[in-house]
Order: structure tokens, then C-alpha cells, then sequence
């Protein structure tokens, strides 16, 4: 099952291409690490990808209607906003509005997402605390919590793991990587390679707006790939542990 | 309805009542009461449906379309220092009203100045949302207001002064402090049209403002237009602070007082703090108006005075606030 | 605009203002006069000579504030400038009580000699005041002459009265003038009671519109719509004071009369009188 196809998108602004000529197919299960430098066109590719941002080129999710498409994926921005002391359970049930009306009150179903949502991600004890005056890592979670009540078969994060500590990172990854073989599709852009390495089953790597690599992060991280799009050498092997990437040293 | 709001419409409830009873010719309660209900031909009746009613009725109608348009505003620029009469969209209105007056469009036509104060209103906003930004940062959004309050009240005052009108100044004070005394049942007919239909855009926003509790891109990847909500929010507002400041001037603070008050009792949700703003600006307004009649009854003390002398304290104490929590 | 202001406020201001040295009563009468304030202005031009008086307030040439309008406009007109008044080298001048302080010091500094005259609030006061322009001017038969035909004509119309009905006097914004003011007094020699102080309001002031309502004058007696559109003015057409004018006697007032202590004052009294006898025919 496809559940996002991108063909031929390409995006012009102030007389630049961001991006150019892409295509790609996500199926089900997959979790989709989009990795590239700095400006390269991660979060850009993603929004267009979404139709939030004018482009040329086919997105299927572009094509859908506002509210069909809040019900084929789940969208979480870099930015973590959180702009008024709701508690951790409204915020979480915000990620049910695209299946309520005005004004509708949630029904059971909805009840029943919106404390699956909590307990995947251990946050059943907090419902009731206010989520601004939450931790860093505890306020990434409870936004997770919302994309995931959205229950769409796939979900877009814009770099969901800036700015959290090494065990968060970790499990927010270990999250996704459990989403994915539950079925649902993640999309997560990636300055952490080695995370990147680890638990994506599938890289895309883009520089200068164009895909230049596609595949499982075995066959993409190569050295030559990795010097000539972040121009530094790496340390990669496959271990009993599982694959561990290490970046050494800036190419000059 | 929740107990929040039985609670708010039974307080509501309980001073119009007051209002009505309240005055400067000493009426005994049951009698006002007695005479707004059977017309007995004579002064009582008069008294009470041309002068008390209307002026009750304007207070809710006014003080709930402040209180909510302070909440919608608020719930958009995700900053609770949004409101109407501090961000200049009441004394654009207030310009609108006045220009409309000193040209004699208002005597054309019934709807004229209400209309000519939504107008106005409408230029305010649009320019307040223009500078401030869609993310409305506390540092522009204060100083494009007080780029937009300075500049409609200098020219609503240049507008007065150029007029041959000898009240000239008290006229000035009712504009930019408002007032709801010695209004009639004209004024709540031409005020009530714009209000009705504001209160309804404004509160069609309540799914939207939930949204933004999230963001921008998170509230649009939801399903939410926000170019239609942006819309939306500057039409209704147009509409309701149009309405209020033509017939009422520019009450300050109630928008910025009521949504900051009862944010916690409704779990600060946007989209719930609406109706419930709206019921208690209508309360605000109404204690408001029977303080006036009550605190100072042989002076013609401005609604606006006591709004500011309960708003502004608060004012400073969310600055303060904001500026802590480094917004 | 000065001359709309409601009167009660002159008691505040007439004590600030101190009268000059009485320079004018010098041997010869002064012959290069200004007046600056519509009511001294209209004193003035009924006492002066012919050639005497050289420039009049601005606000005098205004037909709807100034009952002399066209005899002002043979003079100078001036806007109450010290600047200007100097330039036009005065041997004296009339203020009001109500010029600007700011003003008539500046002209006394200057060296040019300032008489101001108090704002009259009473019929007695204008008797005062024409006896006053009289001496600065150097007319004082010419004044004596004007008050005896001042007080003949307000005793035939006093002649006549019989019953008082109330009546009340309602400005912009709500204001009504009690019997301490000279409207009052126009209204007392009218033949009227002023409900203004029976609600406790000797000098006038903010008057509720329900406390109007309750009072139920026997005649309401507003002020003319200005020609300017204003909401100041807006009471005037509010829904009670029509209603009140559907039950009661209608009068209005004028400015031009009203407002200045000058034997003008004749023609508001003749004609509030008329509005009273028109409400006793009825009620007979």
C-alpha cells in the first residue's frame, strides 16, 4: 500500500531551487530517516510534500482536501509549541479535532484513541498536569502523544529529536521504530546520523534540494556518500549490538 | 452547559436585574420591575423601557462582544495581551464613528454609523494583524497598538476640533473613554444586527484557536484554513467592536480583564474561553455600569475610567509576566 | 462657542479674573475701544459713539450666537489674540470674565489698559453691566437711557403673570441651568419655575434624563439644533425627550438671546412668556 507518492516536486523561491525533480514512494512500516546538511531542503520537502507550501509536481498528499488529509497524516512541526497551560490530556485530544466537527464532543472511539495515544507513550499518570510546565522531553512526548492520536497511517517530524537528552532521543526513536512495525509509516528528518543508522529501516538523503541517496542505511551510508554530501569521515560496522555510526573528523 | 456557565449566566442574570433597579431618580425595585413589564402610561414606564432597558441591555451586548473578541484575538496571536481597545481597533472604530458624524453620513441613513465605526474598526485590526505578525510577538503587537491607539486619537480629535461643534471636548472624552448613558432603544437596534452577526463569526473560530494552541503549521496540517480564520477574526471583530464603539465609544481592558480571568476555569482552552469571555465581558460591563451610578452618581463618570482602573494594574502585571517568562 | 458654554460655570471662573485699574474713567472717554468677548461686545456697540469703538469679537458677527450680528459686521472683527489686539494700538480694552487670564495680562504687560467685565447672572446684573460700559465708555446718559427702557419693557411683561407651571431648561449633553444662572432668570421673569431647583440643582448642572422624566415639567424648553451634527446633541432626540415634547409645551432656546446679560435677554423672556400662555389656553 502506498501511502505517500512524490513525483517530480520541485520548488522556486526568491529565484532559487530548493528543490528539484523529486520522487519518491512510501509504503506501510516503513520509518524513513530524511538526512542531508543544513539548507539542503529537509523541512522544505516536507511541507511541500504536505501542500502547505506552493510547488510544482505531484504530491499525493498535496491533492487531498484539507480535512482528508489531516486524516492521512500526522504532522509535527520543529518548532514544539505550546501556547496556553492546557493539560497533558486536552493537548492530546487536540490530535482528534480532524475527526470532530464544531463543536462535537468526543466520542468513545475518540476516548479510546486518545488513551491509547497516552499509554504508548507512558503518559497515563500525567494527564492532568499542565503541559507547559512540563520538561523538554517530557513536552516532545506529549506532542508525540497528539500526532499519534491523530491515528493516521502516517506520520511527518521535523526533526523530532533537537534539542532532547541522549535517553530521550533514543526513545522517541525506539517509538517510531515500533510504530513502523505496527504498520504505521514515520517520516523523520535527522541531523544524528548515527540515530539515523540505527533505527531507520530506510534513509533518503538529500543535498541541494535533489535526492542523491535512497535505500536501507546499510547500502546509503557509504564513505563516499558521506563525504561528499556532509564532508566528514565516519566510522560504520555492523555489530551484535546492531549498526553503530560514528562521525570522526570534517573534510577539508 | 457546564457549572462555569450556569454560574456566569445566573451572576449575569442577578445585575441586570440590579441594573434595571438601579438609577438616579429613586424607584422602588418591584415598582421599576412592575412598570417595565405593564406600561402604565406615565413617567415610570418611560423611565424604564426607553432609558434603564436599553442601557442594561447595551451593557451585556457590548461587555460580552469585548470580552469575546479580546478572547478570539488572544486565542489567535497566542498572547494574552490582546485587546481591542489597547491595540487601537476601538479607536479606529471610535475615528470611524466620529467622521461619520461630522460629515453628516450618520443622519442619512440608519446604519450608517455603525457601519462607518466597523470600517474604521476594520482598518484597525487588519493594520494591527499586518504589523504584529502572524506569531503577534508581545513587543510589536504593544507597539503597533500604541502606533494605532495615538494615531485614530489624534485624528478623531483633529476631526472634533475642526468641527464647529461647541462640545467638542467632552465629545473627545466620551470617544476615547465610552459611556452608556442616556442611550436609547435606537442604539441597541442598530448596534444589535453587527453584534449578532460578529458574535457568531467569532465563536465559529473556537476549533481553529484550539488548533493554534499547537502552532500554525501543526493547526493547518489539522485541517484548519487559516487564511479563512485570519478572516474570520477580522471581520467578526470589525463587526462587534464597530458596533459597541458607535454606540457605547472605546471601552478599554474588558478584552484583556475577562479572557485572563477565566482561562484557568475553562482548562485554557481558546476555543471554550469564547462564550464564556462573552458572559463574563457582559458581567464586567454591567458591575461597571452600575459602579458608575453607584460610586458617583451626579457626575457623568466614563465607563472607560473604571475599566482602566481595574484593566491597567493587570495590564502591567502580564508585562511583567511576559517579559519573566522571556516571550 | 463661548457664548454656549452653560452659565453655571461662570461663578467658578468670575472670581479668578481681577478688574483692573479703572483707567477708563480717566476725563476724556477712551476712542480706539476693542471688545474681545461676545457679551461685552454687544454692551458696547448699544453705548457706544459712532467712530468710538474699533473692532468686536469674532464670534459677535455669527448670527446664531450674537443678536447684533449686523451691526457687528461694520467693525473689525478680532479672534482674541493679544498679538492682534496690540497691532490694532487700543486705548482700551473689554474682556470678559471669561478671555483667557493669559490674554488680558499680556495687553496690561504691554502697557494697554484692560477692563474686564464679570458675566452677568441675573436681569439685576445687566443693569450693572450697562451701567458699567456707560462710565468706561463716557456715555453714562446714553446708558441710563437704555436701562430705564430696559426695565419699562420687563415690567409690562411681568404684568401679566399669573400661574408658574415648571418648566425645565435641557442643553447638550444632558446640562440644565437653575435659577442662579441667567437662562433661570430669563425662565423666573417668563412666568416659569425651573425644575432644575427642585432637583437640587440651584446653579444647574448634569441632569439625569429619568430624573427629567420623573420630574414631569409642564414644559420642556431645549436648545435649538445647531447646525453641526454632533452626538452631544444626541439627548435632544432621544426617545423621552420627544415624548416628553408630544406631552407638554415645546420651547426652544437661542443662543443669541440667551446667553448674554444685554437687554436682549427682553426677547427670550417675551417668548418663553408666549410658550407659557400658550399651556394656560390649553388648559383652560
Amino acid at each position: 500500500m502506498t501511502l505517500l507518492c512524490v513525483k517530480n516536486l520541485s520548488l522556486r523561491r526568491r529565484n532559487r531551487d530548493v528543490l528539484k525533480d523529486i520522487s519518491f514512494e512510501i509504503g506501510a512500516g516503513e520509518l524513513i530517516g530524511l538526512i542531508g546538511p543544513n539548507g539542503a531542503g529537509k523541512t522544505t520537502l516536507m511541507r511541500a510534500a504536505l501542500g502547505m507550501l506552493p510547488s510544482t509536481g505531484m504530491s499525493s498528499l498535496a491533492q487531498l482536501s484539507a480535512r482528508d488529509r489531516a486524516r492521512a497524516v500526522a504532522w509535527m512541526p520543529q518548532a514544539r509549541e505550546i501556547a496556553w497551560p492546557v493539560t497533558v490530556e486536552t493537548l492530546v485530544t487536540l490530535g482528534r479535532l480532524p475527526h470532530l466537527a464544531q463543536g462535537q464532543k468526543p466520542s468513545l472511539a475518540d476516548r479510546e484513541a486518545i488513551e491509547e495515544a497516552m499509554g504508548y507513550l507512558d503518559l497515563t499518570d500525567m494527564r492532568d498536569r499542565t503541559a507547559t510546565r512540563l520538561s523538554g522531553g517530557e513536552q516532545a512526548r506529549v506532542l508525540l502523544a497528539r500526532a499519534l492520536a491523530q491515528q493516521t497511517p502516517l506520520l511527518m517530524a521535523d526533526e523530532p529529536t533537537a534539542g532532547l537528552d541522549p535517553s530521550h532521543q533514543i526513545s522517541t526513536m525506539q517509538t517510531f521504530s515500533k510504530l513502523a512495525r505496527a504498520g504505521t509509516s514515520v517520516i523523520v528528518s535527522l541531523h544524528d546520523l548515527g540515530l539515523a543508522a540505527r533505527h531507520c529501516t530506510r534513509l533518503i538523503v538529500i543535498d541541494d534540494g535533489t535526492i542523491v541517496a535512497d535505500g536501507p542505511p546499510a547500502q546509503v551510508l557509504t564513505p563516499d556518500l558521506i563525504r561528499s554530501t556532509f564532508s566528514i569521515t565516519a566510522w560504520y560496522e555492523t555489530t551484535d549490538q546492531g549498526i553503530v555510526f560514528q562521525p570522526l573528523e570534517v573534510v577539508t | 452547559m457546564t457549572r462555569l456557565m450556569i454560574a456566569l449566566t445566573v451572576v449575569l442574570a442577578l445585575l441586570f436585574c440590579t441594573a434595571l433597579v438601579l438609577g438616579p431618580a429613586n424607584i422602588a425595585p418591584l415598582d421599576s420591575l412592575r412598570t417595565l413589564v405593564i406600561d402604565d402610561q406615565g413617567a415610570l414606564t418611560l423611565v424604564m423601557r426607553e432609558i434603564r432597558l436599553p442601557r442594561a441591555i447595551l451593557a451585556v451586548l457590548i461587555g460580552a462582544s469585548l470580552g469575546m473578541t479580546g478572547a478570539a484575538m488572544q486565542g489567535y496571536l497566542r498572547n494574552p495581551l490582546a485587546d481591542p481597545g489597547l491595540i487601537g481597533v476601538s479607536g479606529s472604530a471610535a475615528l470611524g464613528a466620529v467622521l461619520s458624524i461630522q460629515t453628516g453620513v450618520a443622519a442619512t441613513v440608519a446604519f450608517a454609523l455603525p457601519l462607518s465605526a466597523l470600517f474604521g474598526a476594520l482598518i484597525g485590526v487588519f493594520l494591527v494583524l499586518l504589523l504584529a505578525g502572524p506569531r503577534g510577538s508581545s513587543l510589536t503587537l504593544i507597539l503597533a497598538g500604541i502606533a494605532i491607539s495615538a494615531l485614530a486619537g489624534a485624528l478623531t480629535s483633529l476631526t472634533l476640533n475642526l468641527s464647529p461643534n461647541p462640545w467638542a471636548a467632552s465629545e473627545i472624552v466620551f470617544w476615547m473613554m465610552g459611556s452608556l448613558v442616556d442611550r436609547s432603544m435606537t442604539h441597541v437596534w442598530i448596534a444589535l444586527p453587527f453584534i449578532v452577526v460578529g458574535v457568531a463569526l467569532l465563536a465559529s473560530l473556537a476549533r481553529g484557536l484550539d488548533a493554534l494552541t499547537l502552532g500554525e503549521d501543526a493547526a493547518e496540517s489539522m485541517g484548519i484554513n487559516l487564511k479563512r480564520l485570519r478572516l474570520t477574526l477580522i471581520f467578526g471583530t470589525a463587526a462587534v467592536v464597530g458596533a459597541s464603539t458607535a454606540v457605547a465609544g472605546a471601552i478599554g481592558f474588558i478584552g484583556l480583564v475577562v479572557p485572563h480571568v477565566l482561562r484557568p476555569f475553562v482548562g485554557a482552552r481558546p476555543g471554550r474561553l469564547l462564550w464564556a469571555s462573552a458572559l463574563g465581558g457582559a458581567i464586567l460591563l454591567l458591575a461597571a455600569d452600575i459602579a458608575v451610578r453607584v460610586v458617583l452618581p451626579t457626575r457623568d463618570l466614563k465607563l472607560g475610567v473604571l475599566t482602566a482602573l481595574i484593566g491597567a494594574p493587570l495590564f502591567l502585571h502580564l508585562i511583567y509576566k511576559t517579559r519573566k517568562d522571556g516571550l | 462657542m463661548l457664548a454656549s458654554v452653560p452659565s453655571f460655570k461662570s461663578k467658578l471662573i468670575a472670581g479668578l479674573v481681577a478688574f483692573s485699574p479703572a483707567i477708563a474713567l480717566a476725563d476724556t472717554p477712551p476712542m480706539r475701544v476693542v471688545s474681545m468677548n461676545l457679551c461685552t461686545d454687544q454692551l458696547a456697540m448699544l453705548v457706544a459713539d459712532e467712530g468710538q469703538l474699533l473692532s468686536v469679537s469674532r464670534l459677535a458677527q455669527d448670527p446664531e450666537g450674537s443678536a447684533m450680528a449686523e451691526q457687528a459686521q461694520t467693525y473689525l472683527p478680532n479672534s482674541g489674540f493679544a498679538e492682534e489686539i496690540y497691532l490694532m494700538q487700543p486705548d482700551l480694552v473689554i474682556a470678559g470674565s471669561f478671555s483667557t487670564p493669559a490674554t488680558t495680562a499680556m495687553l496690561q504687560r504691554l502697557g494697554v489698559p484692560v477692563v474686564v467685565f464679570d458675566y452677568a447672572s441675573s436681569l439685576s446684573d445687566i443693569r450693572d453691566r450697562l451701567f458699567q460700559m456707560g462710565e468706561v465708555l463716557g456715555h453714562q446718559d446714553r446708558a441710563a437711557k437704555i436701562i430705564a427702557d430696559f426695565d419699562a419693557q420687563l415690567a409690562a411683561l411681568q404684568a401679566e403673570i399669573t400661574t408658574r407651571p415648571k418648566a425645565a431648561l435641557y442643553y447638550a449633553n444632558g446640562y440644565t441651568s437653575g435659577d442662579s444662572t441667567l437662562a433661570g432668570q430669563i425662565l423666573i421673569a417668563a412666568g416659569f419655575d425651573n425644575i432644575a431647583t427642585e432637583a437640587g440643582l440651584p446653579y444647574g448642572g448634569n441632569m439625569p434624563l429619568e430624573v427629567l422624566a420623573l420630574m414631569q415639567p409642564d414644559a420642556i424648553i431645549t436648545s435649538s439644533p445647531s447646525a453641526t451634527t454632533s452626538r452631544a446633541e444626541d439627548i435632544l432626540t432621544h426617545p423621552v425627550v420627544d415624548t416628553l415634547r408630544q406631552k407638554t409645551g415645546t420651547g426652544w432656546f437661542s443662543d443669541r438671546d440667551w446667553a448674554c446679560g444685554t437687554p436682549f435677554v427682553l426677547n427670550a423672556i417675551a417668548d418663553t412668556a408666549a410658550l407659557r400662555r400658550q399651556l394656560e389656553g390649553n388648559g383652560s
